[in-house]
C-alpha cells in the first residue's frame, strides 16, 4: 500500500506543477512571430527570422530583465493558415505580442484576430490601406510602411525629373494595381501604356517586344520575388537596359541581387531604408548581420529587427508589467528606440512618419555583388494617405 | 501594327513552343507508354537547371556544364524510375498522382537544402549573349535563336528515333499495345527505364536552357508544368507528333494572345474595359483552346492509338 500512496503523492505533485506552469510562464515575454518559412517565398521569412534572432542577441535575450521567448509560425502565404497559427499562439502559447507578416492579405486576416484578443499586433512588413485607415486599432503598430508610400515616392522622383511617356508594368493582382495607383498619385505625366501580366509569369519576351515597339522614355515596374529576377535578366538580355531607363519598386533588393548581379546595375528603386543609411543602429545591424549570416541584410529584416526593439521599448517603459497595456501603447507611440532607419515618429494610425530615399544599384566593392546606394531623399517625414480615415487621435 | 513586330512575336511564340515541346515529349511518352501520370516531370526541369548551373560554375565551361547537367538529369531520371516509379505502374492513377506529388515536395526540399531557397545566380557565356540583326530594325536575342535551333534539332532527332529506328518501333508499339509488346519477348522493364530516363533528360534540357533567362529556384518546374499538361491534352496523349503540334499551338497562342489581345480589344471596347478584359482573356486563351479541342476531338489533335 505504501507504494500506492507514494505514487498518488507523486501524481499530485505533478498535477500541481502542471497547474502552476502557465503562472511561471508569465515571468517571461512571449512573442509569436509569423512569417513565410516554406516554399519559394520562404527565403524572405529566413531573413526576417535571422533579424529577430540578431535583435535578441543585441538585447541579451532579455527585456526589462525578463526572459524573452519567440515562437515562430509559418503562414505558407495563406490567410487561413496565418489566422490558424495566430489562434494557436494566442490560446496555446499565451503570447503577449504577435509580430511579423509579409503579405497584406494574410495581415488582414491575422491583425483583427490578435487585436480582438486584446494582444498587440506588431506588423513588420505588410501595410494594407485598411489598417492605416478605417480599421486602424490602438493595439496595432507597424515598423514598415503603408503599401502606397513606396510607389508614391517613385512617382514623385519621375515627376520631378520631368520624365514623360512612361511605360508601366505589373503583375495582374491586387497589390500590382495598388502599386500602380500609388505611382499615379504623384506621377502626373503621360503614361504610354499600362500592362498587367499573369501573376507568377516567368517569360516576358512577348511583353518586352511590345514595350520596345512603343518606344517610351522610361519604364516603371513592380515585380516582386522570382518575377523580378526573370524580368531583370530578360530586360538586360533584350538589350533594353541601355535604351530605356528602368525604375521599380520591390523588384531589386538584397535577396534578388545575388541572383541577377550585373543585370541589376543602374536600377532605380525607392525605399525607406538602405544598408548604406548612415546611423549607428543601422551600421551595427548591417555589420553584425553580415558577420553572423554571411549575407547582406534586406529591408524585410531591418523592419523585423525594429519590431523586436519596439516591443523592448514598450516592455522597458512599463518595467516588465505586461498587464499595463495603456502604458505600453503610450510608450510605443513615442517610437523611442534606436531604429535602423534613424529617428522617426508614429502617426495617429500607428504607421511611421518617415523619410523615403531614391536608391540605385551600383557596382559593389571588388569581387562582391552590386549594392544599393542612396542617391537622394525623396520624401522627408512622409505621412501615408489614409491616416485621416482613422478614428484614433 | 507593324509587320516586324508580328514577326518578332511569332519568333517569341516559336521559342516558347519548342521549350514546351521538350517538356511535353518526355511527359507524353511516359504517359502513353507506361500509362503513368508523372506530376514530378517539372522536378527534372529543375534538376537540369540546377545541375547545369552548378557544373558550369564549377568547371568554368558552359558546354561542359550543359553536358554534365544533361547526363546528371538522365541519371536522376533513371534512379527515380528504378527506386520509386517501378512499383506504381499497376496502381490506379490517383496513387500515381499522390506518389509523384510527393516526389515534387522531395525534390523541392532537396534543392532548398543543397542550394538554399533563394534563387541562384546563372548567366550566359559571352558568346551566347547579345543580339542578331535579323532584318534592319529587328534585333533578336542570340540566345533565344539558339533555343529555337536546339529545340527544332531535338524534335528532328526524336522524329528520326521514333520513326526510323528499332527502339522507336518498340516505343510506338508500346504506346499502341503494351501487353502485346511484352508477350513478344521485349524487355519492357528496360524499355520503360530508358524512355523515362530520356524523357527526364529532355525536361532537364528545357530547364537548363531556361536557367539563364528565368529563375533557378526550388519549385521552378511547377510553374511550367500546367502549360505542358495543356500541350499534351491538345496534342493527344502519347503522341510525339501531337506534342510538337500542341506545343507550337500553345506557344503561339499564349505569346500572340499576351501581345495582341488587349490592343485588338481596345479597338472595339473602351480603353478601361480592354485593360481589364485583355490580360484576363490572354491568360485564359490556352485553356479555352484546350476546352475547344476537348469538345471537338476528345482524343486530342494527333491521338497515339488512332
Amino acid at each position: 500500500m505504501g507504494n500506492k500512496t507514494l505514487s498518488t503523492v507523486a501524481i499530485g505533485i505533478a498535477a500541481a506543477l502542471l497547474a502552476s506552469g502557465p503562472a511561471l510562464a508569465q515571468q517571461k515575454v512571449k512573442i509569436g512571430f509569423i512569417t513565410t518559412l516554406s516554399g519559394p517565398q520562404g527565403v524572405v521569412g529566413e531573413y526576417m527570422r535571422n533579424s529577430v534572432e540578431l535583435a535578441l542577441d543585441h538585447l541579451g535575450r532579455k527585456m526589462a530583465g525578463l526572459d524573452v521567448e519567440v515562437i515562430y509560425g509559418d503562414d505558407q502565404v495563406k490567410p487561413d493558415v496565418g489566422k490558424q497559427v495566430a489562434d494557436e499562439m494566442l490560446k496555446k502559447h499565451q503570447v503577449d505580442f504577435v509580430a511579423g507578416i509579409i503579405w497584406s492579405n494574410v495581415m488582414l486576416a491575422v491583425a483583427p484576430t490578435v487585436t480582438d484578443a486584446g494582444k498587440f499586433m506588431i506588423g513588420t512588413n505588410a501595410g494594407p490601406h485598411e489598417l492605416a485607415g478605417k480599421q486602424c486599432n490602438e493595439l496595432f503598430f507597424t515598423t514598415s510602411w503603408q503599401n502606397d508610400d513606396t510607389p508614391e515616392a517613385m512617382g514623385k522622383v519621375m515627376q520631378d525629373q520631368g520624365i514623360t511617356d512612361v511605360y508601366v508594368m505589373a503583375p495582374n493582382y491586387a497589390a500590382g494595381k495598388d502599386m500602380v495607383n500609388g505611382f499615379k498619385r504623384s506621377y502626373k505625366g503621360r503614361i504610354v501604356d499600362e500592362v498587367y501580366t499573369r501573376l507568377g509569369q516567368t517569360d516576358y519576351q512577348a511583353e518586352l517586344s511590345q514595350l520596345r515597339s512603343k518606344n517610351p522614355k522610361a519604364v516603371f515596374v513592380f515585380y516582386p520575388g522570382g518575377m523580378g529576377i526573370s524580368f531583370l535578366r530578360q530586360y538586360s538580355e533584350a538589350g533594353l537596359r541601355g535604351q530605356f531607363p528602368l525604375y521599380s519598386v520591390y523588384t531589386v533588393d538584397e535577396i534578388s541581387i545575388p541572383a541577377v548581379k550585373h543585370a541589376a546595375l543602374g536600377q532605380y528603386e525607392t525605399r525607406y531604408w538602405s544598408p548604406d543609411l548612415k546611423n549607428p543602429a543601422n551600421q551595427k545591424y548591417v555589420s553584425d548581420y553580415r558577420r553572423k549570416y554571411g549575407k547582406m541584410p534586406v529591408f524585410y529584416g531591418a523592419q523585423s529587427y525594429d519590431g523586436i526593439l519596439l516591443i523592448d521599448s514598450a516592455v522597458r517603459a512599463v518595467k516588465g508589467n505586461l498587464a499595463d497595456k495603456k502604458g505600453m501603447i503610450a510608450a510605443m507611440r513615442k517610437a523611442d528606440f534606436a531604429s535602423t532607419r534613424g529617428k522617426f515618429s508614429y502617426n495617429t494610425n500607428h504607421f511611421p512618419i518617415q523619410n523615403f530615399y531614391l536608391l540605385k544599384a551600383v557596382t559593389g566593392p571588388a569581387g562582391e555583388d552590386p549594392v544599393m546606394e542612396i542617391q537622394k531623399t525623396v520624401f522627408t517625414n512622409h505621412r501615408d494617405s489614409y491616416a485621416k480615415e482613422c478614428a484614433m487621435k | 501594327m507593324n509587320l516586324f513586330l508580328v514577326l518578332e512575336q511569332a519568333l517569341n511564340g516559336l521559342q516558347l513552343g519548342v521549350m514546351l515541346f521538350l517538356m511535353a515529349a518526355g511527359l507524353t511518352l511516359v504517359f502513353g507508354i507506361m500509362n503513368l501520370v508523372n506530376l514530378a516531370h517539372g522536378s527534372f526541369y529543375m534538376v537540369g537547371a540546377y545541375l547545369a548551373t552548378y557544373f558550369y560554375q564549377a568547371t568554368g565551361s558552359y558546354l561542359l556544364g550543359v553536358s554534365l547537367g544533361l547526363a546528371g538529369t538522365l541519371a536522376v531520371g533513371v534512379a527515380v524510375e528504378l527506386v520509386a516509379l517501378r512499383t506504381l505502374y499497376e496502381r490506379p492513377h490517383l496513387d500515381q498522382v499522390l506518389a509523384t506529388f510527393g516526389l515534387i515536395l522531395f525534390f523541392n526540399e532537396l534543392a532548398a537544402i543543397l542550394w538554399g531557397r533563394a534563387a541562384i545566380y546563372t548567366t550566359l557565356p559571352d558568346y551566347l549573349a547579345g543580339h542578331v540583326e535579323l532584318f534592319a530594325g529587328l534585333r533578336y536575342p542570340l540566345y533565344r535563336l539558339v533555343i529555337i535551333a536546339v529545340g527544332l534539332a531535338v524534335a528532328g532527332l526524336l522524329w528520326f528515333v521514333v520513326a526510323r529506328t528499332r527502339l522507336g518501333m518498340l516505343i510506338r508499339a508500346g504506346a499502341s499495345n503494351r501487353a502485346m509488346v511484352a508477350a513478344l519477348g521485349v524487355n519492357v522493364r528496360l524499355l520503360y527505364t530508358l524512355v523515362f530516363g530520356f524523357g527526364a533528360a529532355l525536361a532537364g534540357l528545357a530547364g537548363l536552357m531556361s536557367g539563364p533567362i528565368h529563375v533557378v529556384q526550388p519549385g521552378m518546374g511547377e510553374l511550367i508544368l500546367i502549360e505542358v499538361f495543356v500541350v499534351i491534352v491538345i496534342g493527344g496523349i502519347g503522341s510525339i507528333r501531337g506534342a510538337l503540334a500542341g506545343a507550337l499551338i500553345v506557344g503561339m497562342a499564349d505569346t500572340l494572345g499576351r501581345a495582341f489581345v488587349r490592343p485588338m480589344l481596345a479597338t472595339v471596347l473602351s480603353r478601361t474595359a480592354a485593360d481589364t478584359a485583355g490580360p484576363a482573356l490572354a491568360s485564359m486563351l490556352i485553356y479555352l483552346l484546350m476546352a475547344i479541342v476537348l469538345a471537338l476531338k476528345p482524343q486530342g489533335l494527333f491521338p497515339a492509338r488512332a
